[in-house]
């Protein structure tokens, strides 16, 4: 193991009784002791820290409440609407257990990004935690996977047309793209058998991935252990017995600090759901309540809230923003020219492809690369690691201009999410493209931003003050 | 990156522009000015009201529409007991674990009214927007009928123009013809504009328009009811959830701060 102060070089204490017995047999003692009591994390973890252990909570709030929805639950799409009616009137406690469900969707997302944005001010995704933040960006892919087949099954009019209007982007797709959104469905429209598959989806295939990479998840964190607010490694100052100076045990202090955390969540969770559960139709939307009517398209189709700011970046993507986007193109390919100036044979590459590109651009319809726009918004979070060339972590020790900036890209997204709500119009088309080539810039450019400016020294131990 | 940029501004100032001018259209094309929602009072508290409610929307709504999620039985909920259900709500051989369902079919509604009459279980969280809330809307709705000889029914509405449904409680509140004030937009004189001014009163009704209004609120408040007949006991929960984990929350906060207090 690369680090001994985790996984045994310091072997626990014999035990005896049951404890022993079970540990002769199932390394118990040893699993405890590396993984909660003799993990170190940094003392200094601050309110955004939170976030990591709530998304676990609101994993098994979601997966236990949505079993028993499954014992009530009908996949069917004569029988779908109503058996959720049947669920919130005649099961008992069955409205609990079905707004429990609706929030902790909303909840899930809430608590996720605010971990994902965490990961962004921190730098948490720097070496040596790649791997942390790539099986994290693939539990949001899978979440964002999960939500949309899950919000099919109510059967209501969001549900169906929602799930109509996604399947479909994947038709824009050339060639193939008929076929695949014909394969996704099962049928011509969305229809019973798509019910069924994306039930199947929703309540196994997809949770049996997130619960795998959850594991993944955290198996990563415990092996390089948890970043902090300073970006300093605490493993680089140990004391004699190889504990780390300026950590404290996970277990008792992070586990009664995470305590007091899911506590305060618990009060607002319950609020949303005792006395907002529809939270203005936004975690339940009006149109819902309706169901299903394959011929009755409504007059508006909005996703529910997580999904807007994505969606607004689809939206944004007409054929003028693809012109936009030929320019952004031959601007990147003369700068790649330019740079590589002295070796022929990668200019060339870079002519090749870029030019590859703006053909493809040129040619192939303005939906297809709001679904590239849309999909690459997501994925371009995997590809942080290597984007940011600060030369420091956290935000704390960068430019002060950097903070401006990842304030910035919080806002930004926030208005995306805002304007993919609303009906379209000109205006909010304008905004929605300005929004989509700051949420590219940003990413985009950051090879060269992050290594602006005047950094801040970076202490060698923690800050921290003392509660 | 200056190309992309000078074109994003550019597009920026004209999207402002044609924003601008595209809403002054759509508003001026609507030929009916939509009406603001009152205010529906709010009476899910109020057993009486939604008792009242109760009858009014067994004898006026159920014989065309249905509330095929409600069962009689849930009606417990708002202080009747069986036999007051099974004697004056109940009609036909309808049994008290049943659902609110209607004998008229799908095809006879289509040929009678030219649609079918929606479902009134959850009708009040289907028809809240961004107008206000779903009782709001059936409020007004149910107020601002008014007769009018070009439609099949020989009634309109001002919330739902066009609607399919005459008004079903004009006994209650007589009929009335509505009056508009057709002018020119002054945005665009060649655009007119058809704005309500007022009713006129052609035959009254068993109720005067205070007591109305209040039977329509009632009416309302009981499909508010309907649409989560546990909504009150949600909330008293809600309170001793709230109040648990508050208590919870410090209890937690303190044993916190009791290990930290050792971090140093």
């Amino acid at each position: 193991m690369a680090d001994q102060s985790l996984h045994g070089a310091r072997v626990a204490p014999e035990h005896g009784g049951l404890r022993g017995w079970v540990d002769k047999r199932f390394p118990f003692s040893s699993l405890w002791s590396a993984h909660l009591t003799e993990y170190y994390a940094p003392k200094n973890l601050n309110f955004w820290y939170y976030f990591g252990s709530l998304s676990i909570v609101v994993l098994a709030i979601q997966i236990i409440s949505g079993i028993f929805l499954t014992m009530n639950y009908k996949p069917d799409a004569a029988l779908a609407f109503g058996s959720v009616e049947y669920i919130m009137r005649d099961v008992n406690w069955g409205w609990l257990i079905r707004y429990i469900h609706s929030t902790g969707a909303s909840a899930f997302f809430i608590v996720v990004y605010l971990h994902m944005f965490r990961g962004l001010i921190y730098g948490s995704y720097r070496t040596p935690r790649e791997l942390i933040w790539i099986f994290g960006c693939l539990i949001f892919l899978c979440l964002m996977a999960e939500a949309f087949f899950g919000y099919l099954l109510p059967w209501g009019q969001m549900s169906f047309w929602g799930a109509q209007v996604i399947v479909n982007l994947f038709s824009a797709i050339p060639y193939i793209g008929p076929d695949l959104a014909v394969w996704i469905r099962g049928d011509y429209v969305v229809s019973d058998v798509t019910l069924n598959r994306f039930f199947a989806f929703h309540v196994i295939a997809i949770p049996l991935l997130l619960i795998g990479l959850v594991g993944s998840h955290i198996i990563a964190l415990h092996q390089v252990g948890s970043n902090n607010p300073d970006g300093v490694e605490i493993k680089d100052n140990k004391d004699g017995r190889g504990i780390p100076r300026d950590g404290v045990a996970f277990h008792p202090y992070y586990t009664v600090h995470d305590l007091f955390g899911l506590s305060v969540f618990l009060m607002i969770f319950c609020a949303v759901v005792f006395f907002a559960p529809q939270f203005g139709g936004y975690f339940l939307e009006h149109n819902n309540f309706i169901p299903a009517n394959p011929l009755k398209t409504p007059p508006h189709i909005a996703p529910v809230w997580y999904f807007t700011p994505f969606y607004s970046i689809l939206r944004a993507t007409t054929s003028n923003t693809v012109h936009i986007w030929m320019g952004v193109v031959v601007v990147a390919t003369l700068f790649a020219l330019w740079r590589n100036r002295g070796k022929p044979g990668r200019a060339l590459l870079f002519a090749v492809g870029g030019g590859l590109l703006f053909w493809a651009l040129g040619s192939v319809d303005a939906k297809f690369w709001g679904v590239v726009s849309m999909g690459g918004a997501v994925i371009i979070f995997l590809f942080l690691p290597w984007l940011d060339r600060s030369p420091v972590k956290s935000i704390r020790y960068r430019p002060t201009w950097h903070r401006a900036i990842y304030a910035l890209f919080a806002v930004n997204f926030i208005v995306l999410g805002y304007f993919g709500i609303q009906p379209p119009s000109p205006v909010a088309y304008s905004v929605a493209l300005t929004c989509t080539l700051l949420y590219f810039g940003f990413f985009f450019l950051m090879p060269w931003w992050s290594r602006l400016g005047k950094f801040k020294p970076v202490p060698q131990r923690l800050t921290y003050k003392a509660h | 990156m200056p190309a992309p940029l000078s074109s994003l501004m550019r597009r920026l100032g004209l999207g402002l522009l044609l924003g601008l001018t595209l809403q002054g259209i759509a508003s001026a094309a609507s030929e009916q000015q939509e009406i603001p929602l009152d205010h529906a009072p709010y009476r899910v508290n109020n057993v009486l009201a939604l008792q009242k409610g109760a009858r009014l929307f067994v004898n006026y709504c159920i014989g065309c529409h249905s509330a095929k999620y409600m069962r009689y039985d849930s009606l417990r909920g708002i202080d009747l007991t069986k036999d007051q259900i099974e004697h004056n709500l109940m009609f036909g051989d309808a049994k008290i674990g049943d659902t609110l369902r209607v004998s008229m079919t799908p095809a006879q509604a289509e040929k009678w009214f030219g649609t079918e009459p929606p479902d009134l279980s959850i009708i009040t969280k289907a028809l809240a927007s961004h107008r206000g809330s779903g009782a709001d809307y059936l409020y007004t709705y149910l107020r601002t009928f008014y007769r009018d000889d070009t439609r099949p029914t020989g009634w309109n509405n001002l919330v739902f123009p066009g609607v399919g449904m005459p008004n079903p409680l004009w006994r209650l509140q007589g009929e009335r013809a509505a009056n508009f004030r057709i002018a020119p937009d002054p945005a665009d004189p060649a655009v007119k504009l058809k704005t309500f001014v007022g009713y006129t009163q052609l035959t009254k009704g068993a109720e005067s328009t205070t007591e109305y209004d209040s039977s329509v609120a009632d009416l309302v408040a009981y499909m508010q009811w309907m649409a989560e007949p546990d909504q009150l006991l949600r909330k008293r929960l809600g309170v001793i959830v709230l109040i648990f984990l508050g208590l919870f929350s410090f209890i937690t906060w303190k044993l916190k701060s009791e290990y930290w207090k050792d971090v140093t």
